[in-house]
């Protein structure tokens, strides 16, 4: 066994709130990582993953402090050393790649210059070479044309490319380890998949370790040699990867496990109920609350981290025998549940022609008559029926959102009908009837921008009771804010809650009541429950479909996630730049043929199993408009054909009959068929 | 780019033209006119009526103020009626002395409040912090006068250091002007770094909380390198502009300052201006300080836009 390059023992790290008290953060934690092996860490929002993280390169929060315990690296107490110590190791021995690189990187800084600086400070390297060093390190990201991503600002930069940026400033160093909070959150799922594969490469080559904090666990699945769950400030399970995904010991990677909807499974996952505690805050094991499997003793006696079985496997559990007992392939199959629902087949909502754009042109443009963009999104013909849900998906930038405001009526149609009921949804909000606003209503993917912060929830859901129902008393109104908190499962005790008191879920939750005050007929969702941890999210799944289930509502559904929209949608439409590629039931999108861009963005799915690689086909460039003419994937596509794809915009195929699958592609569809 | 500065420009043009009608009308308004004011309690109807044939008091508003703006676009800001002389010739050296006063503060004022500033985000909350703000606190609420007298109270009746007033002939060279004027360039440096550095101090605080900041401190960079390097760039990009509204202040607020020290500036003429009803150089004295004004300013959103990469780079998004 070699010698472990870090080595974090009983480390407790804490904060005194303003009473003065004591509120920990980390509770006896332990923990080694070995050179060049990579530890994924996982666990919900707020339960110290990033702490710990920080931690490790010598970093405390404002306020935080060391209760117990040290960190050693390479045989150095991190928290013994001196600044200047502190300073010649961080970025030299041990570096951090964050989750925002957008923030992380100075905006008043070239990119180049922010890589030299650490060659610089860093690396012998010195003169001439530090540029060529630099250059070729963005080589190594693989980022394109290095020499003129080097010469930009940050923000001239996209987000995956931010991402690359900070990867190259981390590796300038050549650090032996390498910490990694949340590199790829908020990334398309085709630029993670390919930031993944280059990190993972990179490792291998340069045989740096890693420590992988993510909440994602199909990202922690692809990376992790080795898997550390972290609940309340603790460690509970620490074991191979493919252990801790085959055979989770600890109750809590069961439930988190069982609440990820799946690429091959239809229906909904069970959410856990219930949220982490306060560290050290229960007399027992932290996640008594919570726990399926929970005796007497658990609520009393707080168990140790033990090694089980004869592997290196490490849980925190009173009766992980039992755990390990129950099967949990066949635990899986049985909590996936499809909500029974019946779409009419009556249109809610018919979008013919819709071509949207944010070009106005001025008055230079007008006298020049300089040829318009083509339209951020073109060509889009739909049939929501009465009852369905209709998910939207395609990477960022696709025109998701600016379709869901055009319906809002907070973006205004170039051309094309939106019909609904009698009426034309591309009038802008304001010229709409109060009914009509009541009919469709619009849920957002942050909830802590779309509520009031000094509402308290009572307020926020009160007002479109005012607004809609405006011979309601006030009792009445009351009543039915208790009604719908009960809906959305929310204890009436909320009522006088304000959001920053709640957690995400509860704050969504809250969004998702106030919208259905106005008993809408159509709820838009852009990107509801991404924001959320996946014990959470299978939750508001759960409710959505419920509430659907009761109303009949209609729900057009963004997500970039392909497993939520499986979970949750009837019908799909994928959507590149703007344009329609494919449209279809769930069943008909996620089996062959595929378009091919369909097949890139599933091939880019990352599922929690360490066996299973994802299929990287197209390139990450991200494009910033559309193309003129042709087939709108024409540059990234990797089934490209020739010149007919460039000129030709592709006619639409159908598998079956007219009215059901389409794929809108040049290749024949028994050639599409072949995966 | 080009555009950009271009349309600043314009705008800064238009602000200027708008101004003066303001300036005109508002003197227009007075009661009784220049001709008024000049002979006073002497004036005949006839005297009157010559006076203002020869001022050309007797075309309609609109061709006067035609007149005067064709003759200012020349050069030439009219006739001082009280003082019988062009009033670019009266204002000339007074205008020279407010230069010297307000530049002599700002050279030491500026870096200074700038380091100041720094140094009080970086000691945040602890005791050098808190001196230094509260010492900025008083700068910035007490009146001007009040902060005049008290410097003249400490250092030239107490400890005998500077002269308390800085009566120096109008047309003296700079020279000899400046070792007369350490008083007033040190009250207006003191109100002026308060104003700025407060304003430093904040933004200061706001950028070592940044991601970046932090981000160059777990890359392991030295400290001071972050703060020279990373963190006051972009603490002085919000600052740009105030700061030169500050020195626009100054130039107008001087005028107290040098009333107080009997300095022959361009405020204090514009208070003897005022008080002989001097009308023409009223006008001529307010359009230039609107002009320094409008000037300042341009100079900042030019500045914010060369050191501002999001605005200067239209690349990308
Ligand atoms: N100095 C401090 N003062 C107040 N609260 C603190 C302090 N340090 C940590 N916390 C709290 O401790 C908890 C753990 O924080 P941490 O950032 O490590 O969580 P995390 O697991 O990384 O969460 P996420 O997945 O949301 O990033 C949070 O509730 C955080 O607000
Ligand atoms: S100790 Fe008890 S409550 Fe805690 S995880 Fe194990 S069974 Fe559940
Ligand atoms: S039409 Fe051509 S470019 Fe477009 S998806 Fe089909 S093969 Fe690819
Ligand atoms: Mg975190």
């Amino acid at each position: 066994m070699s010698k472990n390059l870090i080595e974090v023992e009983n480390l407790s790290i804490g904060y005194y709130n303003k009473g003065g008290k004591l509120v920990h953060v980390l509770k006896n934690v332990s923990l080694s990582i070995k050179p060049g092996e990579t530890l994924g860490l996982v666990g919900e929002s707020g339960c110290g993953k990033s702490t710990l993280g920080q931690a490790m390169m010598g970093y405390l929060r404002l306020g935080s402090q060391v209760m117990e315990g040290s960190i050693l690296f390479s045989g150095k107490d991190m928290f013994g050393l001196s600044t200047r110590d502190l300073e010649s190791i961080r970025g030299n021995k041990i570096a951090l790649i964050p989750q925002n690189a957008g923030e992380a990187l100075t905006p008043t800084m070239r990119v180049g210059k922010q890589i030299i600086e650490t060659l610089e400070l860093k690396t012998n390297v010195s003169g001439a070479a530090t540029k060529n060093r630099m250059i070729e390190l963005l080589g190594q990201v693989r980022l394109p044309h290095p020499e003129v991503m080097a010469e930009r600002y940050p923000h001239e930069l996209s987000g995956g490319q931010q991402q690359r940026v900070v990867v190259a400033m981390a590796l300038a160093g050549q650090p032996d380890m390498l910490v990694l909070d949340e590199p790829t959150t908020g990334l398309d799922v085709t630029t993670q998949a390919h930031i993944l594969e280059l990190l993972r490469d990179i490792v291998a080559e340069l045989g740096t370790a890693m420590m992988y904090i993510s909440h994602d666990l199909g990202v922690i699945a692809r990376v992790s040699d080795r898997v550390a769950l972290m609940y309340a400030g603790e460690i509970v399970e620490d074991a191979s990867a493919a252990e801790i995904f085959k055979s989770p010991a600890h109750p809590y990677a069961r439930g988190l496990l069982a609440s990820i909807p799946r690429l091959e499974l239809a229906g909904i996952p069970n959410s856990m109920p219930g949220q982490p505690p306060i560290p050290g805050s229960l007399p027992g094991c932290s996640f008594t609350p919570r726990c399926p499997f929970a005796t007497e003793i658990c609520s009393s006696e707080p168990p140790e981290l033990k090694m089980i079985l004869q592997t290196p496997h490490l849980v925190r559990c009173h009766n992980w025998e039992k755990v390990v007992a129950t099967d949990f392939s066949q635990e899986l199959k049985d909590v996936y549940h499809i909500v029974e629902h019946k779409a009419q087949d009556v249109s809610a909502i018919e979008l013919s022609d819709v071509e949207i754009t944010y070009h106005q042109p001025n008055m230079i443009d007008r006298l020049r008559r300089t040829p318009e963009p083509p339209a951020t999104v073109s060509d889009i013909t739909l049939d929501i029926k009465r009852g369905e849900t209709l998910a939207l998906v395609g990477e960022s930038g696709s025109g998701k959102s600016t379709i869901v405001r055009t319906i809002s009526g907070l973006l205004p149609a170039k051309s094309g009908v939106i019909q609904f009921e009698n009426c034309d949804l591309t009038v802008n909000v304001d010229k709409r009837t109060m009914d009509l606003c009541k009919k469709v209503q619009l849920i957002f993917q942050n909830p802590d921008a779309s509520l009031n912060p000094r509402h308290t929830v009572a307020e926020i859901i009160d007002q479109p009771l005012k607004l809609y129902f405006p011979k309601m008393t006030r009792d009445e109104r009351r009543a039915r804010q208790i009604e719908l908190l009960e809906r959305v499962r929310l204890d009436g005790r909320y009522r006088l809650r304000y959001p920053g008191q709640m957690s995400g879920g509860e704050k969504q939750r809250v969004a998702i009541a106030r919208a259905f005050a106005a008993e809408p007929d159509v709820v838009l969702c852009d990107e509801v429950t991404s924001a959320l941890d996946v014990s959470v999210q299978a939750a508001v799944l759960d409710l959505l479909a419920d509430l659907q289930q009761e109303r009949n509502t209609t729900y057009i559904f963004i997500a970039h996630d392909l497993a939520v929209v499986r979970a949750i949608a009837d019908r799909v439409a994928v959507l590149y730049q703007g344009r329609l590629c494919e449209v279809g039931t769930v069943d008909e999108i996620y089996s062959p043929p595929y378009h091919p861009y369909t097949e890139t963005l599933m091939g880019a799915v990352l599922v929690p199993d360490p066996d299973t690689e994802p299929k990287l086909l197209a390139s990450d460039t991200p494009e910033l408009a559309p193309p003129a003419k042709g087939c709108a994937f024409q540059r990234r596509c990797p089934k490209f054909i020739n010149d007919l794809c460039d000129e030709v915009t592709p006619p639409w195929q159908y598998p079956q009959d007219e009215d059901g699958h389409k794929i809108r592609c040049h290749i024949p569809i028994n050639e599409l068929l072949v995966v | 780019m080009i555009v950009l500065i271009a349309r600043r420009f314009i705008l800064a043009l238009i602000t200027l033209l708008l101004i003066s009608i303001i300036i005109f009308l508002g003197v227009e308004a007075l009661p009784g006119d220049a001709a008024d004011a000049y002979l006073g309690q002497s004036a005949t109807p006839e005297s009157l009526r010559a006076l203002r044939e020869e001022f050309g008091l007797d075309t309609p508003a609109h061709q006067r103020y035609l007149n005067w703006l064709g003759d200012m676009l020349k050069g030439d800001l009219g006739d001082s009626m009280a003082r019988r002389k062009p009033v670019s010739e009266v204002i000339g050296n007074q205008f020279r002395n407010t230069v010297v006063l307000a530049a002599a503060a700002a050279i030491v004022g500026i870096p200074l409040a700038i380091v100041l500033g720094v140094f009080a985000g970086l000691t945040r909350d602890k005791w050098p912090d808190i001196l230094v703000s509260l010492v900025a606190i008083l700068g910035m609420t007490l009146p001007g006068f009040v902060t005049a007298t008290v410097l003249i109270y400490v250092f030239s009746i107490r400890l005998e250091w500077f002269p308390a007033i800085a009566m120096v002939p109008t047309d003296a060279p700079v020279i000899e002007i400046l070792p007369n004027i350490f008083l007033p360039i040190i009250t207006l440096t003191f109100i002026m770094v308060a104003h700025i550095l407060r304003l430093v101090r904040t933004n200061m605080i706001e950028v070592l909380v940044s991601n970046y900041v932090q981000m160059a401190r777990l890359k392991g960079v030295p400290a001071m390198r972050i703060v020279f390097l990373h963190a006051l760039p972009n603490a002085m990009l919000p600052s740009i502009n105030v700061i030169a509204l500050t020195l626009a202040w100054l130039l107008g607020g001087v005028a107290i300052i040098e009333t107080v020290f009997n300095y022959p500036g361009i405020g204090k003429l514009l208070i003897n201006a005022i008080g002989d009803r001097d009308l023409a150089l009223v006008q001529g004295i307010a359009i230039i300080l609107a002009g320094i004004y409008i000037g300042v300013n341009l100079i900042a959103d030019l500045l914010a836009l060369v050191l501002n990469p999001r605005l200067r780079t239209s690349r990308g998004h």
